[in-house]
C-alpha cells in the first residue's frame, strides 16, 4: 500500500459528531440477542409448571341423572372438581322464580342457568366462587344455608335454589358447565 | 463497620497465623461475634428473640433435611408416608413433632422479634433496610410454612392448598391463569403435591441467605438497645462475647426447655385435628383455618364480606390481606418521629399495647368459624390495623410530646442501676462512668 498514507482508524471509541458509535450498536445488539436468548430459557421453565397433558386430557364425563328423586342432589367429579346435579321441587323453582334478577350480586334467572324444558334440572360446579371449596346442600343432611340452596362453611357463602349468590363474600354465582342432554335423563358434560 | 474501639483479632498459634494470612475465618467471627464486636450494654431479653429464629431455623431444616427421606410426595402415597413416619421410622414421630412445633415456635419467636423492634424503634433510621430484610424473611416463612403444611395431605392441607391459590384467583382477568399455573391443573392434585415439595425445600435456603444479608445490615450501625438512643463510646458497649453469648445460651435454654416439654407432652395442641383426615377433594371441612401463625392474617382475609365500590369483596380481602404485610415496609417512613424507642414516647407506647391487642382478637377471630361476632369484630379490628398505621401512627409521631431523652446509654443504665454519686438520674454524666468489666 501507499507508505506514509495513514489510514483512518476507526476504534469505535471515537465519538462521531451525530453522537453514536459503532460500539453503541454493538452493545444494544448483544443484549437484545442474549435477552432473547434468556427469554428462550426462561419460558420453559415458566410453562412447565402449567398444567400437563395428562391434567388436559380430559374426557367428558356422562351422567345418569334417573335416580335424583325430586329435592335430592348428587356429587360427582369432573376435572377433579366436584360437580353438583339437583332436582328442584316445584317450590324450590318457583322461589327461584319470585327472586328480583335485578337485585342479585350476579344477575341471572334460573333460565339462564339451566336447559330450556329441564329447569328442574340444576347442574353447577360445586366450587365455592370465593375461595375454591366445596359447599355443603349436596348431600343428604347437609345445610343448605339461609336460602335453600347451597352454603359454603368456610366464609359463609349462601346460594339459593338456583345455585346463585345471596349472602356472604363469594363475588359469583355457581359455575354452570357446558353440558349438553343426551336422552331426557342424562347429560354430558364437558 | 463497627465502633473504632472494638479489639482486634490477634492469632496467637503458628496454624491461626498460617490461616489469617489465607482464609481469614476465625477472624471474621471474631469481629461478628466474638469479643471484636462491642454491643450496647443494655440489650434485655427481647434481644434474644433473632438468635433464637435464626435456632429455630436451623432446627427446622436439620429435621426437614430428614424426614424428606421418609416422606413420599405422590398423592396416592403421600399421607400414608407421613404415617409411616410416625409410627413405623425409628423416632419418626419425634422428628415429625419437632418439626411440626418448630414451625410453630419458629413464628412465635419471629412474632416477638418483630413487636420487640416495633416497640424500641428498630426500624427507624438507619436500619431501615434492615428492617425491610426482616420483612422479606418473614414473607418466605408463610410462604414455606404454607407448603409445608400442604405436603401432609390431610383434610386442611387440600383446603388450605385450595384457598390460598384460590386468592390469586380473585385478581382480575389473569387470576384464573395464575391460578391453574400455581397449581399445575384445575385443582390441587399430584402436579401441585410435587413442586410445593420441591419448593419447600428450596426456600429455607434462600431463608438462609436473606438472613445473611440481615445480620450483615444489623452489623453495619449495630443493635439498636431499649433507650433507642445511639451508642456514643466505649463506655455504652460490652463486647459480643463473652457478654451476649452468654446471655444468648442461657435464653436458647429456657427456649429448648420449652420446646421440648411441646414436642414431648403437647405435640398436637396446635394443630387442627382434621389434618389427621387424608386429604378428600369433594369433601371440605365444615371449618378451614389455616395454623395459628397466619390467624391474624385470615381475619383481614374474611372482614370484607360486601363489594367495596367497584372493587369485588373478595378482590378486597385479598388485597387487605397483602396489604397488612407490605404496609409494614413503609413503616420507616410512617412513623417520622426522631425518638425511636418507645420508653420515651407515652402516648406511642400506649398504641403499641392497643396494637398489640389489635393484632391478638385478630388473631382470636380468624381462628373462629366465619360467623358472627367474629365477623364485626374482624370488621372494627382490622379497620383498626389499616388506622394505625396510615393514620395513628404518622399523626401521633408529628404531634406527640416525647420525654427527654437520656444523653446516653451508660447515663441511662446507671440511672437505673448505678450505685454511684452519678447514679442521680438527668445528671449526664456519661462520659464519666466506669468502664465496663472485660
Amino acid at each position: 500500500m501507499a507508505s506514509g498514507t495513514q489510514l483512518p482508524v476507526d476504534d469505535g471509541h471515537a465519538l462521531p459528531p451525530e453522537g453514536e458509535r459503532r460500539r453503541d450498536f454493538l452493545h444494544v445488539a448483544s443484549a437484545s440477542v442474549a435477552a432473547v436468548g434468556a427469554g428462550a430459557v426462561v419460558w420453559p421453565l415458566v410453562n412447565q409448571m402449567n398444567p400437563s397433558a395428562d391434567v388436559l386430557a380430559l374426557a367428558s364425563i356422562d351422567l345418569d341423572l334417573s335416580a335424583i328423586q325430586p329435592g335430592q342432589a348428587i356429587k360427582t367429579s369432573w376435572r377433579g372438581k366436584p360437580v353438583f346435579a339437583r332436582h328442584l321441587t316445584p317450590a324450590e323453582i318457583e322461589a327461584a322464580n319470585k327472586v328480583d334478577v335485578a337485585s342479585l350480586r350476579d344477575p341471572q334467572s334460573l333460565a339462564d342457568r339451566t336447559k330450556p324444558g329441564n329447569a328442574q334440572w340444576l347442574i353447577t360446579l360445586g366450587v365455592c366462587t370465593h375461595l375454591g371449596c366445596v359447599p355443603l346442600g349436596a348431600g343428604q343432611g347437609e345445610s343448605r344455608g339461609d336460602f335453600g340452596g347451597y352454603f359454603c362453611p368456610c366464609h359463609g357463602s349462601h346460594y339459593d335454589t338456583a345455585g346463585r349468590i345471596r349472602k356472604g363474600p363469594a363475588p359469583l354465582n355457581l359455575n354452570v358447565p357446558d353440558y349438553v342432554f343426551k336422552t331426557p335423563t342424562s347429560v354430558t358434560i364437558g | 463497620m463497627s465502633f473504632p474501639w472494638a479489639r482486634q483479632y490477634q492469632p496467637t498459634t503458628e496454624f491461626g497465623k498460617f490461616m489469617d494470612s489465607r482464609l481469614p475465618l476465625p477472624r471474621f467471627v471474631y469481629g461478628a461475634l466474638g469479643a471484636g464486636y462491642p454491643t450496647p450494654k443494655n440489650l434485655n431479653y427481647f434481644y434474644n428473640f433473632g438468635v433464637l429464629a435464626g435456632v429455630a431455623l436451623v432446627i427446622q431444616i436439620i429435621t426437614g433435611v430428614v424426614l424428606g427421606m421418609h416422606y413420599a410426595a405422590d398423592t396416592r402415597v403421600a399421607f400414608d408416608s407421613v404415617e409411616h413416619i410416625m409410627r413405623d421410622v425409628n423416632g419418626g414421630w419425634m422428628l415429625r413433632y419437632m418439626h411440626a412445633v418448630g414451625a410453630s415456635f419458629f413464628f412465635g419467636v419471629v412474632y416477638v422479634h418483630i413487636f420487640r423492634g416495633l416497640y424500641y424503634g428498630s426500624y427507624k433510621p438507619p436500619r431501615e433496610v434492615l428492617w425491610m430484610l426482616g420483612l422479606v424473611i418473614f414473607l418466605l416463612m408463610m410462604a414455606t410454612a404454607f407448603m409445608g403444611y400442604v405436603l401432609v395431605w390431610g383434610q386442611m392441607s387440600f383446603w388450605g392448598a385450595a384457598v390460598i391459590t384460590g386468592l390469586f384467583s380473585a385478581l382480575p382477568i389473569v387470576g384464573e391463569a395464575i391460578q391453574t399455573w400455581l397449581l399445575g391443573g384445575f385443582s390441587p392434585d399430584n402436579a401441585t403435591l410435587n413442586r410445593f415439595f420441591s419448593l419447600h425445600y428450596l426456600l429455607p435456603f434462600v431463608i438462609f441467605g436473606v438472613i445473611i444479608l440481615h445480620v450483615w445490615a444489623l452489623h453495619i450501625p449495630g443493635s439498636n438497645n431499649p433507650t433507642g438512643v445511639d451508642v456514643k463510646g466505649p463506655q455504652d458497649t460490652v463486647p459480643f462475647h463473652p457478654y451476649y453469648t452468654a446471655k444468648d445460651f442461657f435464653g436458647l435454654g429456657v427456649y429448648l426447655t420449652i420446646f421440648a416439654a411441646v414436642v414431648f407432652f403437647i405435640p398436637n395442641s396446635l394443630g387442627e385435628p382434621d389434618n389427621y383426615i387424608p386429604a378428600n377433594p369433594l369433601s371440605t371441612p365444615a371449618h378451614i383455618v389455616p395454623e395459628w401463625y397466619f390467624w391474624p392474617f385470615y381475619a383481614i382475609l374474611r372482614a370484607f364480606t360486601v363489594d367495596f365500590f367497584f372493587i369485588p369483596a373478595k378482590l378486597m380481602g385479598v388485597l387487605a390481606m397483602f396489604a397488612a404485610i407490605l404496609l409494614l415496609f413503609f413503616l420507616p417512613w410512617l412513623d417520622t418521629s426522631p425518638v425511636r424507642s418507645n420508653a420515651y414516647r407515652p402516648l406511642n407506647r400506649a398504641l403499641f399495647w392497643v396494637f398489640l391487642v389489635v393484632c391478638l382478637v385478630l388473631g382470636v377471630a380468624g381462628g373462629k368459624p366465619a360467623e358472627e361476632p367474629w365477623v364485626r369484630l374482624s370488621q372494627i379490628f382490622t379497620a383498626y390495623y389499616f388506622a394505625h398505621f396510615l393514620i395513628i401512627t404518622p399523626l401521633v409521631s408529628r404531634f406527640e410530646k416525647t420525654l427527654p431523652l437520656p444523653s446516653s446509654i451508660s447515663e441511662a443504665v446507671l440511672a437505673k442501676y448505678g450505685n454511684g454519686p452519678s447514679s442521680s438520674p438527668g445528671t449526664g454524666v456519661g462520659g464519666a462512668a466506669p468502664q465496663p468489666a472485660e
